[in-house]
Parts: structure tokens; C-alpha cells; sequence
């Protein structure tokens, strides 16, 4: 070890902390500067950490599914009749879907209408959060067996929850579609229109820059706009409703507050087709 | 003060530097862990710079040696990668923190607890407003408020049930000492 003085050790301590400051400094221009090595770095450490946080996510979701049973037990009496009507009413609106359904095949075939490519989906672990303070957004716990892309949207099992912003080799970062950072494209069913659905780190995101003359309805189901690339077009949102300050929000249909697992989905086409699917073009033969 | 003898370097010597060295990185490893276990559940409001801001905070009141500027900086670092927040937020509020606790030390060190967790509340209004301000500053938006309220609520909320368990450490910690 290094023997000093202690004159010379004290002013190296006192000397310390503005160091610290200065170095401070330092990663916050790193951190505007280099954004993709501290993506880098910030995915290593998600990749390194998400097998512990799935381990510790056990005990966690081991508690809550006890509270949850307990305060399922006591609320066991108004739930039943509240199953109990809404079954009844899910039964008219499966007799509904099933004749629509038949007409729809009905009139494909008559039209020769080609389907779009059914989009597939994999069902991963969200292990961690990954929003901090400021920000709305989880760690999936990925594999080998499935490579999520930037841009891939993920949903539970009622509707769209948020959209992948970064990935790493074990794990990837769903941004959700509440954190403030959030626009996601979509479609006013039945209108048709399209809109820009905004988060505001509040529980319903806002819809904005809808066409003129399509105003959003109340109650009208709004779900994802496809881009041909990533994202699957038709996925459920939510319901447009409007605030009594006259704002159009997005009631979600996905349970932000209790997600445990996330589907990621799919399009066959990945954003950039491999090299030899592409046709090359070949030299003129020369005359 | 006479200076110590310089050891020999033998496998009893071996053991109780380990010993040391161990020890002196304790509070930090526990720093460490209880990060990663605050940043796992992902419905609840992360209490991830909560959990850091009570450790650098009470190691620096009581066990200042085992909290230096470096493992301030540190731990900073690891709540900036672990909640995806702008890098060196954390990292300079956990300083500043650091240096605001070095500063009122002796006066605190001596108090009760109940004055202690007066001046945490304190010194969390000012880590949050910081922390707020620097992430307006370095994302170029003014971020919500109604989550700074929240972060400061989990600062005062955390840190009598973290100085709990971090008291019973720090007195193991001191017995350990008196007996090597």
C-alpha cells in the first residue's frame, strides 16, 4: 500500500468529493453523447440482472396473489351476480359475433377477399420495472427462442400495453403506452380514422391529431394501426372517452397496474428481409 | 499515535483483511441488493432512488467511512442503468446527498431519531427538487409532478424501516470491530 503523508492524504480526501461532482458531470455528457453505448450498457446490466429479478418476482407475486385471493374471498358474493349478468350478456354478444361471423366468411368468399397474414405472438415474463420515477415501462425476461425487435408492440391477454423500445440479449424494455414518451398510431373503429394516441403518465392516454370531421366518439373500441413491418394492425386498445374538459382519452383495456405476462408480437416479415431473399439484380449480359 | 506495525503477510493476516475488507464493503453490497430487489416489482411506484437515497444517507450520518463520494457515485450509476433514467441524475444527487450529510454530521449523529427523520424529510425534499430538476434539464421536458410528490413519500416513508435494519447491521458491524 501506498504510504503518504497525512497532510498530502487529507487534501487527496477533501479533494474527492468535487472530484466525484466533476465526474458527475462527466456521465451526464456521456449520457448525451454516446446514447447508444449507454443503451449498451443499460441493457448488459437488464441482461445480467432480469434471471435474478425473476427469481425475486416469485415471493412477490407469491404475496399479491394472496391478497388477492383474500380480498377475492371477501368480495365472493357480488362478484358471483356480477359474473352471473355479465355472462348473460356475453352470451347475446356470442350469438351476435357467431352469425357475424358466418356472414363475414360468407361474403370473403364472395368477394375473393386475400386475409391478411394472421400475426403470431410469444407469451413472455415481465420481471422488473424499468420506468424509474418519470417513466412508465417494464423488463421482459426474454430468450434465445425469441428475439423481440424495436418497435414490436406487446399486449396482455385484454389489449395493447406498450411497444419495445430496447432490446437486449436476455431482455427487453416494453415502453408503456402511458409514459409520457408514448405514440402509438391507431384507428377509430367504425370511422376508420386514425389518430395518435399520446401518453400522459396518467392511466388514460390521450388521443390526438385525429382527421377533421372525424371526431372520436364515446364508447367507439379504438385498436392498433398496422405498419406492414412490426406491428399488427387490429390489436384491442380501449374505448374513446371524453373528459369533461373536452379531452379525448383512451380507456385501455390492458391492465397496466397488474402485468405479469406480455405478448410480443410478431409479423413474418422482419424489418429488414435477409440478404438472400432479396432478388439481386443481375449484370446486363454484354453485346 | 504510533504507527501500527506492517503486517506480515501470512494467512491470519489473509483472513482478517478479508474481514476488513468485507465489512467495510457491507453496507454497500446491502445498498446494492435492496436496489435490485426495489426495481423488481413492476406495478408499484419504483422505490428504487428511495432505497438508495436511505443508504448513502445513513452510512454517511453513521458509518461514514463505508460511504464514501466513490460508492455514492456508484450506487448513483447503478440507479441511473437500473430505472433508465438520464445518466448522472442519480448519480449527482446521491452526491449531493452524500455531501449534504457529510456537512450536518455531528450534529445529527448525536440526535434522536425522531430529529434525524425530521432532517431526512428534509434532505429528501432537496435530493427530489434536484432530481426533478435535472431531469427536466437533461430530457429538455418538465417532467409530471405528481411523481416527485410520490418519490418524496417513499424517501421519508423507507427510511425508518431501512435505518432499522441498517442499525442493527451497523451495531453488529461495531461489535465486530471491538472484538478483531
Amino acid at each position: 500500500m501506498l504510504r503518504l503523508s497525512v497532510p498530502l492524504r487529507l487534501a487527496l480526501a477533501r479533494l474527492t468529493l468535487p472530484g466525484m461532482v466533476a465526474a458527475a458531470f462527466g456521465t451526464m455528457l456521456l449520457g448525451k453523447a454516446d446514447t447508444v453505448l449507454v443503451e449498451r450498457a443499460r441493457m448488459a446490466l437488464a441482461d445480467i440482472l432480469a434471471p435474478v429479478h425473476a427469481v425475486l418476482s416469485e415471493p412477490i407475486g407469491a404475496a399479491r396473489a394472496a391478497i388477492e385471493e383474500v380480498q377475492h374471498l371477501i368480495a365472493l358474493r357480488s362478484e358471483n351476480a356480477r359474473l352471473r349478468e355479465e355472462n348473460e350478456r356475453l352470451r347475446r354478444w356470442q350469438a351476435a359475433a357467431l352469425a357475424l361471423e358466418a356472414e363475414n366468411a360468407s361474403l370473403r368468399r364472395m368477394t375473393g377477399f386475400v386475409p391478411d397474414p394472421q400475426p403470431s405472438y410469444r407469451t413472455v415474463r415481465v420481471v422488473a420495472d424499468a420506468g424509474g420515477t418519470y417513466a412508465r415501462a417494464v423488463l421482459l425476461r426474454t430468450g434465445p427462442e425469441l428475439q423481440p425487435v424495436r418497435g414490436q408492440v406487446a399486449m396482455d391477454e385484454r389489449g395493447l400495453a406498450g411497444r419495445i423500445t430496447e432490446v437486449g440479449s436476455r431482455s427487453a424494455r416494453v415502453l408503456l403506452v402511458t409514459d409520457l414518451n408514448s405514440r402509438i398510431p391507431v384507428v377509430l373503429e367504425g370511422s376508420g380514422a386514425r389518430a395518435v394516441m399520446a401518453g400522459t403518465n396518467g392511466p388514460r392516454p390521450r388521443l390526438q391529431h385525429w382527421p377533421e370531421g372525424t371526431r372520436p366518439v364515446e364508447g367507439q373500441r379504438v385498436v392498433t394501426l398496422g405498419d406492414a413491418t412490426t406491428v399488427p394492425g387490429g390489436l384491442p386498445v380501449g374505448v374513446v372517452r371524453w373528459t369533461e374538459s373536452g379531452a379525448a382519452e383512451v380507456e385501455l383495456f390492458a391492465r397496466l397496474d397488474r402485468l405479469d405476462m406480455l405478448r410480443v408480437f410478431e409479423l413474418g416479415l422482419s424489418g429488414i428481409l435477409p440478404p438472400e431473399a432479396v432478388a439481386r439484380p443481375q449484370p446486363r449480359p454484354r453485346r | 499515535m504510533s504507527r501500527p506495525r506492517r503486517p506480515r503477510l501470512s494467512l491470519g493476516w489473509l483472513v482478517s483483511a478479508a474481514d476488513r475488507a468485507g465489512r467495510a464493503a457491507l453496507p454497500a453490497a446491502l445498498a446494492v441488493l435492496l436496489m435490485v430487489v426495489a426495481a423488481t416489482p413492476p406495478d408499484l411506484p419504483s422505490a428504487v432512488p428511495a432505497v438508495a437515497f436511505a443508504s448513502v444517507l445513513f452510512w454517511t450520518l453513521f458509518r461514514p467511512a463505508a460511504m464514501g463520494p466513490a460508492v455514492a457515485f456508484g450506487l448513483g450509476l447503478l440507479q441511473d442503468l437500473l430505472t433508465f433514467g438520464p445518466l448522472g441524475a442519480g448519480v449527482l444527487t446521491l452526491l449531493l446527498t452524500h455531501a449534504a450529510a457529510m456537512r450536518w454530521r455531528r450534529v445529527l449523529a448525536r440526535q434522536s431519531f425522531l430529529v434525524v427523520w425530521l432532517a431526512v424529510a428534509g434532505f429528501a425534499a432537496g435530493a427530489v427538487a434536484v432530481g426533478f430538476a435535472l431531469q427536466a434539464l437533461l430530457t429538455f421536458a418538465v417532467p409530471p409532478v405528481a411523481p416527485a410528490v410520490q418519490l418524496f413519500l417513499l424517501s421519508v416513508g423507507f427510511y425508518p424501516p431501512l435505518a432499522l435494519l441498517f442499525t442493527r447491521l451497523h451495531r453488529r458491524l461495531e461489535r465486530a470491530e471491538a472484538a478483531a
